[in-house]
């Protein structure tokens, strides 16, 4: 019993220093950069005179947070359905007995390896519109030796917003029925942003097809075959057995997906920036620009809270469904 | 009849399926091709209105350039390079052992509460660092390791800990609790039964431990470029970031560079790509 106690105690100071470091610099730096979100610090020098809840609302009613936050709804669902969609397509292919599948999954896989850094430098030329007088470059001069000149477009030059024009049927009708902020350029979504949703899907997509594959390799063929036996085509054994068992791996993929879109930095600042217009700009390029470069760290800090609010709620409900359901078992 | 139709059927269908396999690795290897027929043209035929032509000869001088750079232009990236080497190294050695006690700890010596400080460890990995840079900033001056390579394996250690932590511990839940209770009959204490039992089976949990602290700690850019101003200490990828936003730089040598960043994840994910995978799972928790 003695000998237990002792070992009771080194198991828990093995994992305190770790449990600490986590408690400071994870939690205690949170609580930090939320305090400072409610103080007037405004330059380099710190200044702790709580200032209430003035920071947020002036970020809210900032034009420049306004369409940061639009982006980043356009982003996250862009990017989330082109990984989602390409992921299973690749992996319900690539579950066909293929040869070379080896070959094939290393080659949808490898981007995954690769910095975001090296992936913006790369697609920012890929993507380089060209000029008019000088002749197009990248994807678009691709395009114009392939004969598809018309998929030519500005890309992430472009600074084009799309929305629901408030003259129009649909604008009317939803302002008829009070929704007609809905209508605004405030609700549309920069296409500027498609050429960095292209990029970051090049280098996740892969992620999903390896996460759909793994799980369509975990279904047993003998449902598959009882299906077949009782005269299901190929299409409905996928729709009515293979998808729905699929279903806490498209969970998964969106938390995991979801949490890097909305905090995805290091692509834009490779490929974009800003943008014309912010068309590319996203809250965590807003944040470090305004604390780092402006020293505006009270709105900085309002920024990063505001991230980690967006991300918790997706996070912490994820967290906890998968700890109980791993406790059942 | 019928069934020579469906064989045909059969036979497009899978030539069709190739086809679109196919079409999909060109996507996911257009940007690799053009970064290396771009790296490996001459100076004087680098020009975006030709970046799809095949350069006219092997040359190597835009790698040259890249690495050593140009006196009084812009910096070369092998200094970067060797830094993000110093870094990652330590870094991804520290973390993983500090990953295996805590996995031990969590997986063989549940205590009370230890629950809690699970969850509460794995919500570090999800966190945006944004959320901490402002504090973090002010730490590490305090401690005088801002702008400099310590104090970048500091944050990536400790940032590392959730992953490394959450890795081990479902690794070493897999190890029968037979085996450590056979060990515990024969007389070893909490130390011996990680030595004689855990850690000789570790093996395959620290490489995926290690590929996936090296990858993560060798891409990252956020704690980098936040945490070292000074280029003399930068890690690559600030580097990379620098030489590709400066104008005076030549567009192949942007990409070399680029390729250059890239060859060390690349290599590893190429040799070692089957753990790669298994760290990649983990990520997703129980995937």
């Amino acid at each position: 019993m003695r000998r237990l106690n002792w070992e009771r105690v080194v198991s828990v100071l093995l994992i305190s220093p770790s449990a600490i470091a986590i408690a400071v610099f994870v939690y205690g730096f949170i609580g930090f950069t939320g305090f400072v979100s409610l103080s007037k610090w405004d330059s380099l020098l710190p200044d702790f005179t709580l200032a209430g809840l003035h920071n947020y609302r002036s970020l809210f009613a900032h034009p420049r947070f306004q369409i940061d936050l639009r982006n980043t709804v356009a982003f996250t669902l862009l990017f989330l359905i082109s990984c989602l969609v390409i992921g299973l397509l690749l992996a319900v292919l690539l579950d066909r007995r293929i040869k070379g599948e080896g070959l094939f999954r290393s080659i949808y896989l490898f981007p995954m390896a690769i910095s975001f850094i090296v992936t913006g430098v790369v697609w920012r030329w890929l993507l380089n519109p060209g000029t008019l007088e000088a002749g197009s470059t990248g994807v678009n001069l691709l395009f114009d030796r392939l004969g598809l000149g018309f998929l030519k477009w500005g890309w992430f030059t472009d600074p084009t917003v799309l929305y629901i024009h408030p003259e129009s049927g649909i604008g009317q009708l939803l302002q008829q029925v009070g929704l007609g902020a809905l209508a605004t350029r405030n609700f549309g979504m920069s296409v500027g942003i498609i050429s960095v949703v292209l990029a970051a899907t090049w280098q996740m997509s892969g992620y999903t097809m390896a996460l759909y594959l793994a799980g369509l390799r975990s279904i047993p063929e003998e449902l598959r075959e009882a299906a077949r036996v009782d005269g299901a085509s190929e299409l409905q054994i996928l729709r009515h057995v293979v998808l729905p068992l699929l279903q806490p791996i498209t969970l998964s993929a969106v938390i995991i997906l979801g949490h890097i879109s909305l905090k995805i930095y290091d692509l834009v600042v490779a490929m974009t920036g800003p943008g014309p217009g912010f068309a590319t700009d996203v809250p965590a390029y807003f944040m470090w620009e305004t604390t780092f470069e402006g020293n505006h760290f009270a709105r900085g800090a309002s920024i990063a809270i505001v991230l980690l609010v967006m991300i918790a709620v997706l996070i912490v409900p994820y967290l906890v469904y998968s700890i109980r359901t791993e406790a059942k078992i | 009849m019928s069934t020579r139709m469906e064989k045909r059927r059969v036979r497009w269908q899978r030539v069709l399926l190739y086809c679109v396999l196919t079409a999909f690795a060109a996507f996911y290897l257009m940007p690799v091709y053009v970064l290396l027929i771009t790296g490996m043209k001459g100076f004087a035929e680098v020009s975006p209105y030709r970046m799809w032509d095949l350069p006219s000869g092997l040359h190597f001088d835009s790698f040259t350039r890249a690495w050593v750079g140009s006196p009084g232009e812009f910096r070369g990236l092998s200094g970067n390079f060797m830094n993000s080497v110093y870094l990652t190294v330590p870094a991804t050695l520290i973390s993983a052992m500090l990953g295996s006690i805590n996995g031990y700890v969590l997986a063989k010596w549940k205590f009370r509460g230890s629950d809690v400080l699970f969850p509460l460890l794995l919500f570090g990995m999800f966190i945006p660092y944004q959320s901490v840079l402002i504090p973090l900033m002010h730490t590490l001056s305090k401690l005088h390791l801002y702008g400099t390579i310590p104090g970048l394996i500091f944050v990536h250690v400790v940032y590392g800990i959730p992953i490394t932590t959450l890795i081990f511990r479902n690794y070493y839940a897999a190890v029968p609790t037979d085996l450590v209770e056979a060990a515990r009959i024969d007389g070893a204490n909490i130390f011996g039964v990680y030595r004689h039992v855990l850690f000789p089976l570790s093996m395959p949990g620290f490489v995926v431990v290690m590929i996936w602290q090296f990858t993560s700690i060798w891409n990252d850019f956020l704690f980098a470029v936040t945490v070292t101003g000074n280029p003399e200490v930068q890690p690559i990828t600030v580097a990379l970031n620098n030489l590709a936003g400066s104008f005076v730089v030549e567009w192949n040598v942007q990409m070399a560079g680029a390729l250059l960043t890239a060859l060390p994840t690349l290599l590893v994910y190429i040799f070692l790509g089957r753990f790669f995978m298994r760290g990649l799972m983990a990520g997703a928790l129980k995937g």
